[in-house]
């Protein structure tokens, strides 16, 4: 029905939402080999010096220690929990199974600063200090959802016969666990465990609530951008967040591709 | 809990039952007890966490502050809503909040219809599997990074200026304004509108438009009547990221805003992060919670959660 001249409106259109979307990310990434201290467009060249620099930076590797220690705790709290919840929502009928559902996704549907001001007032409330492990809490309740959806999609495009016919063979529950659901499964899992630390890796709102006086990464690039400092080694910084994020991401996308096997239809 | 029925369990083999008298079996004739082992972990982690949280966040509200000591009191009082309320900057920072909330949502169903449209109907399937993942990537690209990139862009020796430089327009002075925030905002946002919107207009058979114009409606007027009502659920739903994500965000207005750009995020933090003063940042943070409750309510009337 589109005419000729609509489609290349279109065209142009989605010309332009992409350029919109990516020349931000490339001047950004052109930025982290700018060799001067000064943040000026356009770069004077392009040099690695700061790359040494930032990997020097003690304050920079506590925080990236700190940030890559929560998203790991946290990635495994979501995945035990996540793909827990998946099983019980797949394979029983229960009263309340449509709450589950919507509970488990409200950490992420709601704005970050009440999923943090609500872990705040908690901890407060308990006494608790803030921690490497307050923050592990507020990064796994909002991980959970991811493993969750992933492994719970996983289970509903699996035949239920592969089970049953596990059974059928005389197979214990554990063995059909063990060589039947857990092979159908895994790629699903790992593909979440991935989101679910990409997700940990850059959340800033929720953990300024939940760190106290520590910073993760975001923490720390966040409060040199507010009081514009360091901003070359920030620049550096942003880069490597960047790729460390898209790589597991593009990893969990293949994963999950690769499952024509057990596809129901 | 009272009626689990495992999907699997029908008639468990007499030879299983007898033979396995350990836990395996146990666990396998009554399979309300594997739902209760799968479940407990979960369960007890949202509701001993997260909805104590949130209740804890909903009782504090109505507590105060020592003024001297900035300890909590547990005094119950309706002083911290009292506050908001008859605060003009309080309602202001609530408007500004929700104003930009709402601009920032119609800019993202503007810009990504249309570029929605191109991916559903126009692209071919290997030009769109490639849109689909330029849209997605940006998403993973590290938000903090992508505010700061426009931080970069916006400087007075930016890229911005640069390019208006080249052209020869004089200098843009949007640093730092609602100008700012409108414009990265819109950035952060926008592929959580294209993809909801995507998926609904790839759900459109194509029979319905070619029906439409064997009863002789043009091409616009086929889009106006038929393809942009049944797309109108994904608007819908991408509009509830949009407007959620904006209205909970407090970095972006604390970045790239200007001064007097505080949004309810921005109080809320600096009443836990400056002032100690906890209960009213809860009493302050519960107005976004219910913002987001309408919201959700009349989404679900337009029928945006069939939708996602």
């Amino acid at each position: 029905m589109e005419g000729r001249a609509t489609r290349v409106a279109l065209r142009l259109w989605v010309a332009l939402v992409l350029a919109f979307l990516f020349v931000p990310i490339v001047i950004i990434v052109l930025y982290a080999f700018n060799p001067s201290n000064i943040q000026s467009w356009p770069i004077p060249g392009l040099s690695l010096k700061w790359f040494a620099l930032t990997w020097r930076n003690p304050e920079i590797r506590a925080a990236l220690l700190l940030s890559v220690k929560a998203g790991l705790a946290a990635t495994a709290i979501a995945m035990l929990l996540g793909s827990a919840a998946a099983f019980a929502v797949h394979r029983f009928r229960f009263f309340g199974r449509e709450v589950v559902s919507f509970v488990v996704v409200l950490p992420l549907a709601l704005p970050g600063i009440i999923t943090g001001m609500a872990l705040n007032a908690f901890f407060a409330f308990n006494g608790l200090n803030l921690s490497l492990w307050t923050i592990v809490i507020g990064h796994a309740t909002f991980c959970i959802v991811i493993v969750y959806n992933n492994v719970l999609a996983r289970l509903r495009r699996t035949a239920p016969s592969l089970v049953e016919a596990s059974m059928d063979l005389g197979a214990s529950g554990w063995q059909t666990f063990r060589y039947v659901t857990l092979p159908v499964i895994s790629t699903a899992l790992v593909s979440g465990g991935l989101l679910a630390f990409a997700l940990s890796f850059d959340e800033v709102i929720v953990t300024t609530f939940t760190a106290g006086a520590q910073n993760t990464l975001p923490l720390w690039i966040f409060g040199a951008i507010r009081l514009g400092q360091q901003l070359p080694e920030v620049n550096v910084v942003v880069l490597v967040i960047i790729a460390l994020t898209i790589v597991p991401v593009v990893i969990a996308q293949r994963l999950t591709r690769e499952s024509g096997l057990i596809r129901r239809g | 809990m009272a009626s689990v029925s495992g999907q699997a369990g029908r008639q468990p083999v007499a030879r299983a039952a007898t033979r396995g008298a350990g836990l395996a079996a146990l666990l396998w004739r009554r399979p309300w007890l594997r739902a209760v082992g799968l479940l407990s972990a979960p369960l007890a982690w949202f509701v001993l966490i997260y909805l104590a949280s949130l209740a804890v966040l909903l009782v504090t509200a109505f507590w105060r502050i020592n003024p001297f000591t900035t300890d909590i009191e547990r005094v119950w009082s309706l002083d911290n809503f009292k506050t908001l309320v008859e605060s003009a900057t309080y309602r202001r920072i609530a408007l500004r909040t929700v104003g930009m909330s709402a601009a920032v949502t119609v800019t993202d169903a503007l810009a990504a219809f249309p570029f929605a449209w191109y991916m559903a109907r126009v692209a071919s399937s290997r030009v769109r599997s490639a849109l689909f993942v330029a849209v997605m990537l940006p998403l993973w690209a590290s938000y903090l990074a992508r505010v700061y990139a426009w931080l970069l862009i916006f400087a007075n020796n930016g890229a911005l200026n640069w390019a208006a430089d080249r052209i020869g327009l004089p200098s843009l002075g949007i640093g730092y304004s609602n100008w700012a925030m409108w414009i990265v905002f819109s950035y952060i946002w926008l592929p959580f509108m294209i993809i909801p919107v995507y998926a609904a207009l790839e759900r459109i058979p194509d029979s319905y438009a070619e029906a439409s114009a064997d009863l002789g409606a043009r091409g616009w007027w086929t889009a106006r009547r038929v393809i942009i009502p049944l797309a109108l659920p994904g608007v819908i739903a991408g509009s509830v990221f949009t407007f959620s994500l904006t209205l909970g965000d407090y970095v972006t207005p604390l970045l790239v805003g200007g001064a007097g750009s505080d949004f309810i995020g921005n109080v809320v933090y600096q009443s836990v992060g400056v002032a100690n003063n906890i209960p009213f940042a809860a009493a302050f943070a519960t107005v976004p919670v219910v913002i987001m409750a309408l919201y959700l309510v009349l989404a679900r009337r337009f029928g945006a959660f069939e939708a996602l």
